[in-house]
């Protein structure tokens, strides 16, 4: 038996007392201040330039800050925002737009037409550094009248106005911006968006304060610290300890333990994120009958149900559900002894398989090499013998860009305006930096609908090709991710489709 | 005079390793596979727009002559752009180093007081079972890298009794009076102990994350050298003058016991501020170490280089420093 001192029981009980004057979360107290425990780094505050203008994780914090050209709303449609009104002349030889009237920027001043042709023109110069100038050079020659503004075509683009809600589609302050340039603006960032920025440690946290004046109507919540947390299990931390209201992007384990808890609930939605296993045409892949076995090998909805808890929609094109061209009577069956067929008429067996690499990111997606390892057990029961190989994402990119992936490559393609160019066009286009897949066949089919101005004729046109590319099986779709958030049950969030999370959406439950 | 020389030569090997490293680090970082203009490309980009971007990072010359540009540059304080955060890397290195430095010394602080009272308690109770569980506990403490300790910590004092702040350097809400980044220090001087308490707070799990394993070692090391020391014929006069044994150990035998064990600490700092990498990651702390894990994923050359010098010159200097140190404590040297 142990003997308790008088001693011991006296630091024991300070101990406590300590312990007890420490001020714990509480998850019963009203929320004044939300907190959001995000998934990356806010690396630069210029939401046109540089890589993480391109980042498309990070456009939750820039549109809470400064707004697109053209809002996207939570469902992927497309509404008024700075610019309320757009279209093409009948010609297709300009475009017209409106500026919203009585908006302010964040310093106080007001927003004009100016700020809008500033940005535009800016997007489009090719010495600012905007990874999106190659879009917005398509629009020159802006003329203004009061809140009007044309613009010459000066190269037909149908997506020009989709551009408008995606990557670098924000609307800069011309006069600040020119006032404070570029050091000055990363200093103190200002935009017409719902919140401001009210104090920035770079890699830490961002606090921001609800804009009063914000056109869309003030946001509920008057404060908002979003901490920078890229370590998946200190988020979660985050919200279990009550420290964070809200997070993202967790192991779907830790979403289904927690979501069911008495202070968190869960919400698990599709995003425009996909998963998929691009092929090489310059490789044993050149052989129809082996990737269509490939493709047919592949269970993706046991690979969802068993890697992802069944978080997951699986995909047989790459325009997934939501997609403007997405067709759902596009179909790769699981068919393994389909793919035993194909090999035989080439040769190949379980005896004597065929055999390539893989290429695959560890743990750059959830269980992105889990899923692979799978696949390749998949393979291996039909005549496919393929060796994993690990690659870090940079190399994946300059691989994917100098066309020398490996026969079969594991990537995550993203796609928030859910435009068939930006998905089928771009992954699968030969000429493209991005595509692993380049042949006469798929090219020509492609190259008409860049510039196709019939927006009916263009989108059966995507679905046409799509229809072409799985039945080739040009590609291996795998599944659109679905992205799980943890709130504090006294917050109601709302998923956009695009992954952003964004906290003007967010309110009191 | 002799000190002189000797200072003056280590002053010279330390600029030709920090050359040494700047060649290295400049050259691997553009030969291995993943450059930062892949990473940026965007959809539809043609060799034009590849050529274009490569022209305005400055990586459509060679290597070398990449290198002389960028050597030249860091010769008169250029350490170039950072392609990511698009702002001169030195600012950015020098706006990181001090909460850095505050997170590894008060990680030294707190190894050196757990390894040290370690170290004397197993001294003072050698051959006992208290001497057997504090050699249990070190090599629990030494098993276990560092990142995990922080896991672990997190889930005790930030989860099941959420005592310290899991993420962050500072509180978001606390308006900082500061013109230095040495935010510790400044408020100490200050006197706004308000955020000393809150920059402890947040500092408390990662400092003891890294501190675990670093006083693990240090507790071996001078017990090790304690155990000896007290074999010694002035430690045996000592005991026979009647001192306590408390006293033979504090007083006497810890003087020249230490003397491995700073060598050691100044070794071991080094890694210490290596460890920050990863641990800065896990909970988010605004140091240099977090910087370097995105620099690298986004493939940031010149911020990958200038943090690498960085390191190199804090490994250098803390090198020389213990070297001038330990002569200057140890009287063969001092005299030799």
């Amino acid at each position: 038996m142990t003997n308790l001192s008088r001693r011991t029981l006296l630091k024991l009980s300070g101990a406590t007392l300590a312990l007890s004057a420490v001020p714990l979360p509480s998850f019963a107290a009203p929320i004044d201040e939300l907190v959001i425990a995000y998934n990356v780094n806010l690396p630069s505050w210029d939401p046109t330039v540089g890589p993480s203008a391109v980042n498309p994780t990070i456009q939750g914090i820039y549109q809470s800050v400064f707004d697109q050209f053209i809002l996207q709303k939570p469902d992927l449609s497309f509404a008024p925002g700075l610019i309320t009104e757009w279209g093409w002349s009948d010609d297709r030889k300009q475009i017209h737009m409106t500026v919203r009237d009585g908006v302010s920027w964040h310093d106080g001043s007001a927003f004009t037409a100016e700020d809008v042709v500033w940005s535009l023109t800016r997007a489009g110069d090719e010495k600012t550094g905007n990874p999106i100038q190659f879009t917005w050079k398509n629009i020159g020659n802006f003329k203004t009248d009061g809140n009007k503004i044309t613009a010459d075509v000066l190269q037909f683009d149908p997506t020009i106005f989709k551009w408008m809600s995606f990557l670098t589609g924000y609307v800069m302050p011309k006069a600040y911006y020119e006032k404070v340039g570029a050091a000055g603006f990363e200093e103190k960032p200002i935009g017409t968006g719902p919140y401001m920025v009210d104090h920035f440690e770079r890699n830490s946290f961002v606090r921001l304060k609800a804009n009063p004046t914000y056109w869309g109507g003030k946001p509920e919540f008057d404060t908002v610290t979003i901490k920078f947390v890229p370590d998946a299990a200190s988020r979660v931390a985050e919200v279990e300890s009550g420290n964070a209201h809200v997070t993202l992007e967790m192991p779907y384990e830790e979403y289904d333990r927690l979501r069911g808890s008495a202070k968190l609930s869960g919400t698990a939605h599709p995003i425009t994120d996909i998963g998929m296993i691009f092929l090489n045409n310059d490789s044993v892949m050149s052989d129809k009958n082996v990737r269509q076995a490939a493709c047919h090998a592949v269970d993706k909805k046991l690979i969802i149900d068993r890697l992802l808890s069944g978080y997951g929609v699986p995909i047989d094109t790459l325009d997934a559900p939501g997609y403007a061209a997405y067709d759902p009577d596009i179909k790769v069956p699981y068919d393994p002894a389909l793919s035993k067929k194909l090999l035989a008429a080439s040769g190949y067996s379980t005896d004597k398989p065929v055999k390539f690499t893989i290429q695959t990111t560890k743990g750059y997606k959830p269980k992105d090499y889990e899923m692979v390892q799978a696949i390749v057990g998949m393979w291996r029961k039909v005549g496919i013998d393929a060796t994993i190989e690990v690659y870090e994402i940079a190399k994946h990119f300059e691989l994917r860009a100098a066309h020398k992936l490996a026969p079969a490559a594991f990537y995550n393609w993203g796609n928030a305006i859910g435009d068939p160019t930006t998905s089928t066009g771009f992954a699968m286009f030969g000429p493209s930096p991005h595509s692993s897949w380049k042949t006469a066949d798929v090219d020509a089919k492609i190259g008409p609908l860049w510039g196709e101005a019939d927006e009916a004729k263009r989108i059966q046109g995507w679905k046409d090709v799509d229809k072409y590319v799985a039945e080739e099986c040009d590609v291996l779709p795998l599944l659109q991710y679905v992205q799980p958030i943890l709130a504090d049950k006294r917050v109601k969030v709302v998923p956009h489709g695009s992954g952003a999370l964004l906290p003007a959406l967010m309110t009191r439950a | 005079m002799l000190f002189l020389q000797r200072l003056l030569w280590r002053l010279a090997t330390t600029a030709v390793t920090l050359f040494g490293v700047a060649v290295i680090v400049f050259t691997v970082v553009r030969v291995v596979p993943g450059n930062p203009i892949a990473m940026m490309l965007p959809p539809g980009a043609t060799d034009a727009d590849v050529a274009r971007l490569k022209a305005l990072y400055g990586l459509d010359r060679s290597i070398p002559q990449q290198f002389l540009i960028w050597g030249w540059g860091v010769l008169h304080g250029d350490f170039g752009t950072s392609i990511s955060l698009r702002q001169p890397v030195l600012g950015l290195v020098l706006g990181r180093l001090p909460a850095t430095l505050e997170l590894a010394t008060m990680a030294l602080v707190m190894a050196v007081l757990m390894g040290g009272a370690a170290a004397l308690t197993a001294t003072r109770h050698r051959g006992t079972r208290v001497e057997a569980g504090i050699d249990v506990t070190n090599g629990v403490a030494l098993s276990i890298p560092d990142f995990l300790w922080g896991l672990l910590l997190i889930i005790i004092f930030g989860v099941l009794m959420p005592v310290f702040d899991i993420s962050g350097r500072v509180s978001p809400d606390l308006k900082l009076p500061f013109t230095t980044q040495f935010y510790l220090v400044e408020s100490i001087l200050r006197l706004r102990f308000d955020i000393t308490a809150d920059l402890l707070g947040h500092m408390f799990m990662p400092a003891l994350a890294l501190a675990i394993p670093l006083a693990a070692i240090i507790g071996q090391v001078l017990k090790q050298s304690l155990k000896e020391t007290m074999e010694l014929d002035y430690v045996t006069l000592a005991r026979t003058k009647g001192y306590g044994e408390t006293r033979v150990i504090l007083r006497e035998a810890l003087r020249n016991a230490i003397l491995p064990t700073l060598t050691l600490v100044g070794v071991q700092f080094t890694f210490l501020i290596g460890g920050t990498v990863i641990v800065e990651r896990l909970f988010s702390y605004e140091g240099l170490g977090n910087m370097a894990i995105d620099a690298v994923i986004n493939r940031d050359l010149p911020l990958i280089q200038g943090i690498v010098l960085c390191f190199a010159l804090i490994f250098t200097g803390v090198n020389l420093v213990v070297d001038l140190t330990y002569a200057a404590l140890n009287p063969r040297l001092r005299h030799a």
